[in-house]
């Protein structure tokens, strides 16, 4: 009888979970197959004319010896490096200077840190482009008004500036989930702790450190992880704003030339997914250490 | 709720001044977008710029409405291109010529509202199974959505478009909109909403008589509106947003979304930055307008899909 209801139940749990697996089976698990299995090949979009065959690890090795590929990696690490933890303590930052204030005035603040990622990306990169512009744009006037420049400098044609210029724009399209779910977890805070911890006489920094900090550990994860996620992918700003120059290819941008753009291999997608499976290791490994070390503390 | 007495230190006072500062420096693209589309060219291209228009004009959206044009709709028989001759689809109503940017609007909004429907219907029942039903392979599925969650998801669009083309759904907007729904986030955050549901609720639905269905529509379905709320403007925004999967999957003029066509504007003639700042705001403003409607919905969407996250 019972084994007649488990049946029962697993049927009807099948029958629930039957319209999303339709799709996340045939449009994200085997995508995920496809990537792996051209990974090992030398497949091209117009495999029409050139046959796939199997190559096994070749595309992998070629991709060590890929001194663009080399180029887009640093590129891209730099990009993580540096917007993993400047967007982590910004919105941490935000969060507790923001999360105790009036309701209006809260969610004021927090729709303000949000509407860059909103805008969409296209919307943004048109008019930080302006603003970088090396003619028209309104960073060359300011800074120049300011007297810390004394010509025009073209930002996003200068291999100095071109990274930092995009970095700067990931940072504000990054920092708006972050600080939601900061504030919504200082909110969260267990509040006798607190006030046992002032009783005794903590300072407001000691409490921030020692009661607050720790409770927020989960969120700190997350944030973590997805805004390492997210620094990997950049990908619309340097499509629209450097097409790859002036020293701002990433894997990602590399991945999309590679597979759609390249003339001379006319699409080398084997190639290209073989970098994807790269990629997806290096968050896989990222992210696996950050859970490390947020598990030991 | 806040501790009893708010000291005014001066901590408190500088780091206000701070915000204040920085949410205007994060408010100004925003604003640069609106007042450029409203700017004459000649003021554009001046060197030293105008922080407030001198002159205010529509030129601009114009000149952006005339410079290319597409049919309003075109309506074709479902799936024609799959036994059509030459893989296009065949239409059987083709609206009046209008301002492409208006079809892309119209596609993009299409697009956003299907995937939102979608997603949710099919997340609010896949969430309910997996928190509320003992079941073979239970564990697994779940590892398996969260290991993709995990997952860059531009990572499988590449090998997404060999499937899509097999299929001869290129170019086509539910190219878009299927991996969007197949995105299992949705599953994720639906499920940590439906854990809420007491056990015993349900057991008592059983205990009436209610079939399956049943049970799902009139009792499940209203404990979890919150979350459907969430999950549906959450999905609507990330879906209008998603500028590299609507890049890789559409192909002509007439099937863009708004992202998509001043991305292409942007790469013709870039040298008009009135034309290119009229598109933005005509990008941006729809998708800002739902956002501060829905916002309540949305922060709390973000929040839960991060709790145990």
């Amino acid at each position: 009888m019972s084994r007649e209801l488990a049946r029962r139940e697993t049927v009807s749990a099948y029958l629930f979970l039957l319209p999303s697996l339709i799709f996340f089976v045939g449009f994200v698990v085997i995508p995920m197959l496809i990537c792996i299995g051209y990974s090992f090949t030398n497949a091209n979009m117009n495999s029409k004319t050139v046959a796939t065959t199997f190559v096994a690890l070749q595309n992998f090795v070629d991709l060590w010896k890929d001194e663009t590929f080399l180029l887009a990696l640093k590129n891209t690490f730099l990009i993580v490096l540096v917007s993993v933890p400047t967007v982590c303590l910004f919105s941490l930052w935000v969060g507790s200077a923001i999360y105790n204030l009036k309701g209006p005035v809260l969610s004021a603040f927090r729709c303000i840190f949000y509407l860059p990622v909103v805008t969409g990306s296209v919307a943004v990169t048109v008019v930080w482009k302006w603003m970088y512009d090396n003619y028209t744009g309104i960073l060359n006037y300011v800074l120049k008004g300011a007297g810390l420049i004394d010509k025009n400098i073209n930002f996003l044609g200068d291999e100095r500036f071109a990274l930092w210029c995009i970095i700067l724009i990931l940072f504000t399209t990054s920092v708006g989930q972050p600080i939601v779910l900061y504030v919504s977890a200082l909110g969260n805070v267990d509040h006798s702790l607190v006030e046992a911890a002032k009783v005794d006489g903590a300072t407001d920094i000691q409490v921030f450190w020692r009661i607050k900090w720790p409770q927020m550990m989960p969120t700190t994860l997350y944030i973590l992880v997805i805004t390492t996620i997210n620094s990997f992918q950049c990908f619309a700003l340097i499509q629209l704003l450097t097409q790859g120059g002036s020293g701002t290819n990433t894997v990602m941008y590399y991945i999309y030339v590679t597979a759609f753009k390249m003339t001379e291999q006319q699409g080398h997608f084997g190639y290209a997914n073989a970098m994807g499976v790269v990629l997806a290791i290096f968050i896989g490994i990222l992210s696996a250490v950050q859970f490390r070390l947020a598990k030991e503390k | 709720m806040n501790s009893g007495v708010r000291r005014t230190t001066p901590y408190r006072v500088a780091s206000i001044i701070i915000l204040v500062i920085l949410a205007l420096l994060f408010l100004f693209p925003l604003y640069w977008i609106v007042t450029g589309s409203l700017k004459p060219v000649t003021e554009i291209l001046n060197p030293t710029p105008s922080f407030f228009p001198k002159e205010f004009t529509l030129n601009n959206f114009d000149r952006l409405f005339s410079k290319r044009t597409a049919p309003l709709w075109e309506l074709a028989v479902p799936f024609s291109s799959q036994f059509s001759a030459d893989h296009k689809p065949i239409f059987f109503s083709v609206g009046p010529t209008v301002p492409a940017a208006f079809r892309w609007l119209i596609n993009t909004v299409f697009m956003a509202v299907a995937a939102m429907i979608l997603t949710c219907i099919t997340a609010s029942m896949a969430g309910y199974a997996l928190a509320k039903k003992r079941f073979r392979g239970r564990g697994l599925l779940f590892s398996l959505i969260v290991c993709a969650m995990a997952l860059p998801k531009q990572v499988i669009l590449i090998p997404l478009i060999k499937e899509i083309s097999a299929l001869h759904m290129w170019d086509n907007l539910w190219a878009v909109i299927v991996p969007t729904v197949g995105w299992p986030f949705g599953v994720f955050l639906m499920k940590q909403f439906s854990e809420g549901i007491p056990g015993e609720i349900l057991e008592a639905a059983r205990i009436d008589g209610a079939s399956e269905a049943k049970t799902f529509t009139t009792v499940v379905l209203p404990m979890v509106q919150p979350g459907i709320g969430a999950l549906a403007i959450f999905t609507f925004i990330n879906s209008w947003n998603d500028y590299f999967l609507q890049l890789i999957m559409l192909g002509s003029g007439s099937n863009y979304t708004i992202s998509l066509g001043i991305a292409t504007l942007q790469s013709e003639t870039s040298i008009d930055l009135g034309i290119l700042m009229a598109g933005a705001a005509l990008a941006a403003a729809p998708i800002i307008i739902v956002f501060l409607i829905f916002q309540k919905y949305f922060t709390q969407g973000i929040t839960m899909g991060a709790v145990k996250g």
